[in-house]
């Protein structure tokens, strides 16, 4: 098991990672999600010990990376697409690398067949296009027959093809039982391959928790009702049994409310609405709202807060409800 | 740990499945080969005119090796792609992720670029002597007359440091252009102009090309600054120098 402790990485002025601590737990596929510079190829690459952490440390089943006598055979990783010698061929690249950690040459053409770079396995790797080179990278990754695989956006400009197969190819993975890691800056790309989701924004942690998990808290819909008479309508949501959240400017949200029995109930209670609409927040919403938040702690700036509550995207309330139980649950699993 | 064996055979792999790289060790051979043996050709047919005010004693070893030069540029960019191309590639950091233990890799690719670089050169320079010996017809010299012996040893152990040092200096500065940029230059160019220069000369004659090429004398020559088993001694510690060198790059940077 990918243990993390208060990981921390600073190039420079750059604060890549800061503080991350979580597992991967073993056996499923995790997503690592996170918008473009949040510090997930720095992770990986601090996994790997190919960069080294400014502090805190990780732990691969308790041991350093460096202590892995065969490390291929315990955790395989494709980080950039391409990491090859354009002068190489396929067969040769993989021929190396399994030679290093004394993996018998017949896993070799093996690996070349289950990404289907047979064909191509005497080619130069010049020739190659993103895909094929994706490829040969999980080639790579699989070679040593490892217990972790670990890919860094392994979608990232493939065609729709491309990606359905890596899609299956991890879902594969973790069907045989193995740990698979995978980073991607795309919550509809996790959404649809991650068992467990761990999002990090401006090198920080800001969820860790299981994939339905993740849905139930963030795809929920809401009533927002905005009245002059504040009082009289909370009186008469709490007489109806309605729980309600503020959301932003001065109005209130029902969440799973329906509009029609809200609208009715209100109505007959001679209540003044200015507002009575429908909240709907997508995962790709919930991700944007959470990573913003990071970005606005960093920057320490607090009015943009209030950004958050143009129409049809999260309230402020959603947002507590959306990032900050999360983290809380991180807790409660550790 | 990784096993040291299986980095020899990892790395020889790597080494032998590269086009470019193959080919600058075959250049090696071609160039300090054809230009001796064309070198010699010239001498034998030319002979008096060539010697005509010429007091010191004819180098027969040194006329065979007049291609070291350009035998030496070709060796130096071997032991720059080398370890360079996979700087260039992003490959190394599939390297350091196979194998972890960074010491101890450099220390396998130096072993395979060693002995790949002596063996070519061991070859190389017996060739390139016998070649010479035979176009320079009753001008030769032999294998057992005084120091040539081991002026031939010594074009490939020069050899094969130079590579290593390369090897060496590129893993420290990391990146295959940069090397080149800064090898080739000292090489050829700022190293024959110092030892041109009076006074700054004295300072030229501790570089690790002019100190190894003293083991290719067969003659003392005026003013030598020290023999040539100093010579292959400073060398020896220029190469070193390098490779611990880069060894301590490889340990503390970030892949
Ligand atoms: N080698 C490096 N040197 C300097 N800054 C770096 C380096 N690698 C990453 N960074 C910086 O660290 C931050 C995180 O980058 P990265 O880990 O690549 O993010 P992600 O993979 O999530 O897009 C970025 O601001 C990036 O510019
Ligand atoms: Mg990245």
């Amino acid at each position: 098991m990918i243990e993390l402790h208060d990981l921390t990485k600073r190039y420079g002025k750059t604060l890549a990672v800061d503080g991350l601590s979580f597992q991967v737990p073993p056996g499923v596929v995790t997503g690592f999600l996170g918008p473009n510079g949040a510090g997930k190829s720095t992770t990986m690459r601090m996994i790997l010990d190919l960069d080294r952490p400014t502090a805190g440390r990780v732990t691969l089943d308790g041991k350093r990376y460096g202590q892995l006598s065969e490390p291929l055979k315990y955790i395989g990783a494709l980080l950039e697409a391409k990491a090859v010698h354009p002068g190489r061929t396929a067969r040769d690249h993989l021929l190396w690398l399994a030679q290093s950690n004394r993996i018998p040459e017949r896993r070799v053409d093996e690996v070349l067949a289950l990404v289907g770079l047979t064909p191509v396995a005497r080619k130069r790797a010049r020739g190659f296009s993103l895909g094929m080179g994706q490829r040969l990278g999980i080639a790579s990754a699989l070679l040593g027959d490892p217990e972790i695989v670990m890919f860094d956006e392994p979608v990232n400009g493939l065609d729709p093809e491309g990606i359905l197969w890596i899609r299956n190819l991890m879902k594969r993975l973790a069907g045989e039982g193995r740990t698979v890691f995978v980073s991607s800056h795309l919550m509809s790309e996790m959404a649809v391959t991650a068992d467990h989701l761990v999002v990090i924004g401006k090198g920080r942690l800001l969820a860790d928790l299981p994939m339905p998990e993740f849905i139930r808290r963030n795809s929920r819909s809401a009533v927002r009702l905005r009245s002059p008479e504040p009082e009289r309508l909370l009186d008469v949501l709490a007489g109806a049994g309605l729980r309600h959240e503020p959301g932003p400017g001065g109005s209130y949200e029902v969440v799973d409310g329906d509009i029609a029995t809200l609208g009715e109930l209100l109505t007959a209670h001679g209540v003044v609405l200015h507002e009575l609409s429908p909240q709907q927040a997508s995962l790709e919403e919930a991700f944007m709202q959470m990573t913003a938040d990071a970005v606005e702690y960093h920057a320490g700036d607090g009015p943009g807060r209030d950004a958050a509550g143009a129409p049809g995207t999260w309230g402020a309330g959603w947002k507590a409800n959306g990032a900050r139980p999360a983290a809380a649950v991180r807790q409660e699993e550790n | 740990m990784a096993s040291f064996p299986a980095i020899l055979r990892s790395e020889w792999t790597k080494i032998r499945s590269v086009r470019s790289t193959v080919w600058t060790l075959a250049l090696t051979f071609v160039v300090t080969v054809g230009i001796g043996a064309l070198l010699s050709l010239l001498t034998n047919d030319n002979f008096t005119e060539f010697r005509r005010n010429d007091p010191s004693p004819f180098d027969a070893t040194g006329t065979a090796f007049s291609g070291m030069m350009l035998g030496e540029l070709a060796i130096i960019v071997f032991g720059v792609l080398a370890i360079g191309n996979e700087y260039s590639s992003g490959m190394i950091r599939v390297t350091l992720a196979a194998v972890p233990q960074r010491g101890t890799l450099l220390t396998g690719k130096a072993t395979v670029l060693g002995t790949m670089a002596l063996v070519v050169s061991l070859v190389t320079a017996f060739v390139t002597f016998f070649t010479g010996q035979a176009l320079l017809g009753p001008h030769s010299t032999t294998l057992g007359e005084p120091h040539v012996l081991r002026a031939v040893f010594g074009a490939a152990l020069y050899l094969t440091m130079l590579c290593l040092f390369a090897a060496g200096v590129t893993t420290m500065l990391h990146n295959q252009t940069m090397a080149l940029g800064v090898l080739v230059p000292f090489f050829f160019l700022l190293s024959p102009i110092l030892s041109a220069v009076p006074k700054v000369r004295t300072l030229a004659h501790y570089f690790p090309d002019y100190a190894g090429s003293r083991m290719l004398l067969v003659y003392e020559q005026h003013g030598q600054p020290y023999g040539p088993w100093t010579g292959f001694l400073i060398c020896l510690a220029w190469t070193l120098a390098a490779l611990v060198g880069g060894a301590l790059v490889l340990r503390k940077r970030d892949a």
